[in-house]
């Protein structure tokens, strides 16, 4: 009750604050436009904005650690956060000046015209592609190695229970989870992408028959798909996960296969949906016809006619299919039933860390645990949906 | 007949006829498990007799179409079976306590649970998206709208786990201002249970509130170029009265629309969230019988989760034909 006061009498002050600044503009600057034709909800934001900033680089400087000698973990998971976003958005500043510098006359263009956000996508895209590329040659250890140090804490100070030989410490059973959160990129991204490249050869290449024959086919194509979406996808995709594990028996990495056609077929029924729509404008027009008329084949037809000109669309649904398919075999295998150990994997490695963040009080560190994988997940997709927020708003135009 | 029923009419027929054919759906793929139930159920070691006596129990005997049909029957009338984890397989060895756990007796409370849970979701996530799209609309592209938009395309993107990991670190270990933990009972008073529930219902609000808020945006700033925008702007009226009398009424078709399927989407949200905050939701349930196979539950929870969604789009459909006045008043 008392926080709920606080928060409703720093609200009134603000907005007495939001007053008077605008009161003080209109005099200082004798009625100038900008703070005569000032809304009071405007002035009422900047002072809002304000207050907030000072608050942030108020907390930013408190001491780390209380007279007591315990941490102060509010504050370390505070300047954790502003460190890392001033060092991501320096980061995309110095990627995109390099881009615009460096490189063809066309990618150089593409480089002055985008947005910080989305050079800090492509960035993030860069670097998880390359942690996947070169995990063995990145990562201390294997991914399977088991060590006699278990339950290791991260921080690699041998003072507070760490290692220097592992830096984020050991799990349950002395695997090194600095090596493991290094292949789970490898393992979860690339399962993820092999998981999208089939979706798309599936749904794209049925898509794309369905709107060059038309007829019966795609009556029954539609149809079957209208019933596939009808159903949550998460929930089928455990349904049917339920099935492929019974078939797996105790053959755990059969069932990662399974996974991936499971989640592949369910995410296709998307996939199917654009390549159908995009495919039905193109087959419509002239050159097609002139490619019937001249009695090329249906494959012919399809990747030579209709795919080249339905890439840009079919491209930045990749991108948000890819973004899906991730997050769903994440959440499959936060739930135990996605991608099976011993391979490393960052849902089950949050799944498996969680309850570290009790912890977070007295040892910001080991509560960092869960929320690094985590993070981790949610930093590609974040970085990818710039990515294609960009290229959704290059393609629309300029609406206002 | 009026027209707008007669499209609502043929709307709820499409409706029942789907999932009608997602029940057949689920019901096959149930039935493609290896062996049968009693085999699953069993395990390897199995004698051929339990298996036959716990095949003919649960009626495995009969052909598929009967045991469809029996199934669907009980599930329109509320009887979805035994589940096999409850059904206390003691009578084979002689012990019958005669009391046996319905799906249905598990599935109610646990329903009911989750229902308040979206509800109370839909109560912080409705208004607040509806405002934040407003005003990000009113102030396109200024500091506060590139802000908005992009905490809202981080929080669309995270995973649901994620944003409820940083929530309990933050409102529950760090400041202890709510349990992390919803141990939802039954004889809990209103206020406690609401406590319990506020910290999944914030995670499915971050994850709802951005989809909302940046449709209702794009919604809005779609009908700003309109002729009588134009006009109202021209005769003086204020940008917020512009907004709220004359385009919202416009854009509340799409926004209808984007409000129904994210509660469609709060369904499946609803299973992640759920385990994390150890919510005794119906989402908890499907994924722990998933895990040890319990098959009536998982058929069951699946039919009801695709119930649901498939409902809510149907509402979906229906309010945004009810929204159109030009529908409403045919000539």
């Amino acid at each position: 009750m008392n926080t709920l006061l606080t928060l409703v009498l720093i609200l009134v002050m603000v907005a007495a604050g939001g007053w008077v600044f605008r009161f003080a503009g209109q005099k200082v600057t004798g009625n100038a436009p900008a703070f005569r034709d000032m809304p009071f909800a405007v002035a009422f934001g900047y002072v809002l904005g304000a207050c907030l900033l000072l608050f942030s680089i108020w907390y930013f400087f408190q001491p780390t650690t209380t007279e007591a000698g315990v941490p102060n973990a509010g504050v370390v998971f505070f300047r954790w956060a502003v460190q890392f976003f001033i060092i991501a958005a320096i980061a995309a500043f110095l990627f995109r000046l390099l881009g615009r510098t460096v490189g063809t006359a066309g990618s150089r263009k593409l480089f002055r015209q985008m947005p910080l956000t989305a050079s800090f996508g492509v960035l993030v895209v860069i670097l998880y592609a390359f942690t996947a590329i070169f995990a063995a040659w990145i990562a201390p250890h294997g991914q399977e190695e088991i060590f006699a140090k278990v339950n290791v804490l991260p921080g690699g100070n041998a003072a507070t229970g760490g290692d220097p030989l592992h830096p984020l410490g050991t799990d349950q059973i002395g695997r090194d989870l600095l090596s493991r959160l290094i292949y789970g990129a490898q393992n979860t991204v690339g399962i993820a992408f092999v998981t999208t490249c089939l979706a798309f050869f599936l749904g794209g290449s049925l898509g794309f028959l369905a709107a060059t024959l038309q007829g019966w086919l795609d009556q029954i194509l539609s149809r079957a798909v209208d019933v596939l979406m009808a159903i949550p996808s998460l929930i089928f995709a455990l349904l049917l996960m339920t099935i492929a594990s019974a078939w797996a028996g105790s053959e755990r990495w059969l069932l990662t296969i399974y996974m991936i056609i499971i989640i592949a077929v369910i995410d296709s029924t998307r996939v199917f949906r654009l390549a159908r729509a995009v495919g039905l404008n193109i087959v419509v027009m002239d050159y097609i016809e002139a490619a019937k008329l001249r009695g090329e084949g249906l494959g012919y037809l399809i990747f030579k006619e209709i795919l080249p000109n339905a890439t840009a669309p079919l491209l930045a649904e990749f991108g948000l299919r890819f973004c899906f398919v991730f997050l769903t075999i994440a959440s499959l295998s936060f739930l135990g039933v996605g991608i099976q150990p011993p391979l490393a994997d960052w849902g089950t490695m949050v799944r498996d860390s969680a309850q570290f963040i009790n912890f977070a009080a007295f040892s910001p560190l080991t509560a960092a645990l869960p929320l690094l994988a985590a993070g981790a997940i949610a930093l590609l997709t974040v970085g990818v949906n710039f990515v294609v927020d960009w290229m959704l708003h290059r393609s629309s135009g300029l609406k206002e | 007949m009026h027209s707008v029923i007669r499209i609502i009419l043929q709307r709820l027929a499409l409706g029942l006829l789907t999932l009608f054919v997602v029940s057949v759906v689920i019901f096959t793929a149930v039935n493609m498990l290896p062996g049968d139930f009693a085999q699953a159920i069993l395990g390897q070691g199995a004698t051929p007799e339990a298996v036959e006596a716990i095949r003919k129990d649960l009626g495995l005997d009969q052909p598929p179409i009967t045991r469809y049909f029996q199934w669907l029957g009980g599930a329109i009338q509320g009887d979805l079976g035994n589940s096999f984890a409850q059904a206390n397989f003691a009578s084979f060895v002689g012990a019958d306590s005669g009391v046996r756990t319905t799906v249905a007796q598990q599935i109610a409370p646990r329903f009911a649970n989750t229902m308040f849970l979206a509800a109370v979701t839909a109560c912080i996530a409705v208004p607040v998206s509806l405002v934040l799209g407003i005003l990000a609309a009113l102030f396109r592209n200024s500091v506060f709208d590139r802000a908005t938009n992009v905490t809202t395309l981080t929080s669309i993107s995270s995973p649901e786990f994620f944003l409820a990991y940083v929530l309990i670190l933050f409102l529950a270990v760090l400041n202890p201002l709510l349990p992390s933990l919803s141990n939802i009972f039954e004889g809990m008073s209103f206020g406690e249970r609401l406590e319990k529930t506020l910290l999944p219902a914030l995670t499915l609000t971050l994850v709802v509130t951005a989809h909302m808020m940046r449709m209702t945006r794009a919604a809005i700033i779609n009908l700003l170029a309109s002729p009588y925008i134009e006009m109202a702007r021209l005769k003086g009226m204020s940008p917020m009265r512009v907004i709220v009398k004359h385009a919202l009424p416009n854009a509340l078709a799409p926004i209808i629309n984007v409000i129904a399927l994210n509660l469609a989407y709060l369904i499946t949200g609803v299973v992640v969230v759920e385990v994390v905050f150890v919510y005794p939701g119906i989402g908890q349930l499907f994924v722990d019988s998933v895990k040890i196979r319990d098959i009536p539950v998982v058929q069951a929870c699946c039919l009801i989760f695709a119930a649901a969604y498939i409902l809510l789009n149907l509402l979906a459909d229906i309010l945004s034909i009810l929204s159109n006045p030009r529908l409403r008043h045919p000539k």
